[in-house]
């Protein structure tokens, strides 16, 4: 069972969402991956987004969930930076609608207050919490949080599961960053399948902390998958990480929705 | 059956990849098919002893592996007297190619220097590899962070330069757009995946570049052999194409 935590609209053929999960899904289908999380619209992807802009994209989303709820469940976009409608916006999309979790890129540091509303309430609906970090030789942009940042975020909230998205893409970094924060996984996706990546990160966090994903369609997910298949781990552990880990922290909130996994 | 052209023996200077002792890649190697694998040296990224770099390349490779491991050896034109490194790999060690790093060895392809190693390596029947990137310039060591080589001048030089056989490799951005496509009819180049991403991007690029360019290449150490794999696989062509990728296509390039 492979279950991919980290899927976009971007490069894959459509002019609408439900072309672009059809596309998806073909891709998805010959490479093994049962279900993937969708999140953010159609590129470009506004890195601040407007309220207006926020609604859009999660339509986007919710519209390729009506056809494809049985292969995609959808995690809700939002800005800190409009955290009232962002907070209205996570009703519309989890609490009252499909959506299973959130989103957060780079409007905002992830350790400010702001984001304290957003986790008290995805987290009292046990919705999946995905905050994107990096940390770039080249620099970050200017709202882009670091793992270290995210483990500030975690500590403050230590009984709700964060998932550290990109594993900060200097994974070495990352892991280490975030390896105190019991309650914070990794996504591994979203990077380049540079050999070691996923055997240390079993080592240092355990497999239950470890999640595939990918970043198709702007990754392939022949290069994600790879640091999985490849990697020296054991067989169970590489089971955990394709998709028994997501498929647990989803479970209470699909349960609480009714939803079938 | 595979032809690797992009295989690299040693160690990384910046991470221990797990399976790069040489006995346990060439288990890799062999457990997937690989039946050739053109490989370059770790050492030559940064090293400036590039002759004891490529002694010790050629005697990894031919002395184990039972011919599995084809050496591609250094030369930095940047270097004093590389015009005899090149000889050495050519006469000494017998190698068919060689691999450079324009990028670490500090020079840019319109340097001259570059475009009279093209040639003498034309004239010797040399192969040539040109790395444009080994990782993501995101990731790099800070302080040893390069940029992906700029190929715009390699148009010139490829009609310039008979005989030449050129493969880029770890193409992650450049060259792109039409000069990619020049660059694949101007002569006898090729390019690997290896660093190319986005989904189905094996079929994308073949839009760009006639299908007998395009070679097997999984940067194997630095990333896991599976991604090339299976970039093919997600690729979905079909048997004929496969085959011409995974090794009919390298399988002309080092003959007579």
């Amino acid at each position: 069972m492979i279950w991919d935590l980290h899927v976009h609209f971007t490069s894959f053929e459509g002019r609408t969402p439900h072309e672009k999960m059809a596309d998806a899904v073909k891709f998805a289908d010959r490479m093994g991956i049962e279900r993937f999380m969708l999140f953010l619209g159609f590129p470009p992807h506004p890195p601040d987004p407007t309220p207006e802009e926020l609604t859009r994209i999660n339509d986007q989303v919710l519209e390729a969930l009506q056809h494809w709820h049985h292969r995609a469940f959808g995690f809700v976009y939002l800005n800190p930076n409009h955290l009232d409608f962002s907070l209205k916006e996570f009703d519309r999309c989890v609490r009252d609608g499909p959506m299973v979790g959130v989103k957060l890129w780079i409007a905002r540091r992830c350790n400010t207050a702001e984001l304290d509303p957003i986790i008290e309430r995805a987290a009292a609906m046990n919705a999946v919490i995905f905050q994107h970090t990096w940390l770039k030789v080249t620099g970050n942009q200017p709202g882009e949080c670091t793992p270290s940042e995210l483990s500030e975020l975690a500590a403050r909230h230590p009984e709700t599961p964060i998932i550290c998205g990109h594993t900060g893409g200097d994974w070495e970094h990352g892991i280490r960053a975030i390896r105190a924060n019991k309650n914070v996984s990794i996504g591994i996706g979203g990077s380049d399948p540079t050999n070691g990546f996923v055997e240390m990160a079993v080592r240092e966090l355990g497999p239950e902390r470890v999640i595939y994903g990918s970043d198709a369609g702007g990754r392939s997910f022949a290069s994600q998958l790879a640091k999985v298949h490849g990697a020296r781990i054991p067989e169970p552990d590489k089971q955990l990480i394709f998709g028994e880990n997501l498929k647990r922290m989803l479970a209470p909130i699909l349960k609480r929705k009714g939803m079938a996994a | 059956m595979i032809i690797d052209t992009n295989v690299y023996v040693g160690q990384w200077p910046f991470r221990r990849l797990p399976g790069s002792a040489l006995p346990e890649l060439i288990a890799k190697l062999q457990s997937h098919g690989v039946t050739e694998a053109w490989a370059g040296s770790f050492e030559g990224v940064l090293q400036e002893d590039v002759a004891g770099v490529n002694e010790r390349l050629a005697a990894a490779c031919h002395g184990s592996g039972s011919g599995l491991l084809i050496p591609f050896g250094t030369v930095n034109p940047a270097l004093p007297d590389w015009r005899d490194d090149l000889r050495r790999c050519h006469e000494e060690h017998k190698m068919p190619g060689i691999r450079l790093h324009p990028s670490y060895h500090g020079y840019t392809l319109d340097d001259p220097r570059f475009a009279e190693l093209l040639l003498l390596a034309a004239e010797r029947s040399v192969a040539v590899q040109v790395v444009l990137n080994m990782e993501d310039e995101r990731t790099q060591h800070p302080l040893a962070a390069v940029k992906e080589v700029n190929t715009l001048p390699l148009l010139r030089l490829i009609f310039k330069t008979k005989g030449l056989r050129l493969m880029i490799q770890n193409r992650k951005r450049e060259p792109s757009g039409k000069l990619l496509g020049r660059l694949s009819y101007a002569g006898e180049v090729y390019f690997d995946f290896a660093m190319l991403e986005g989904v189905g991007a094996i079929p994308k690029l073949l839009k760009e570049i006639p299908s007998d360019r395009l070679l097997f290449g999984s940067h194997h150490p630095f990333f896991y052999f599976e991604s090339a794999l299976l970039k093919v696989k997600e690729a979905g062509l079909n048997e004929s194409q496969e085959n011409a990728i995974l090794s009919e296509n390298a399988s002309l390039i080092l003959g007579p």
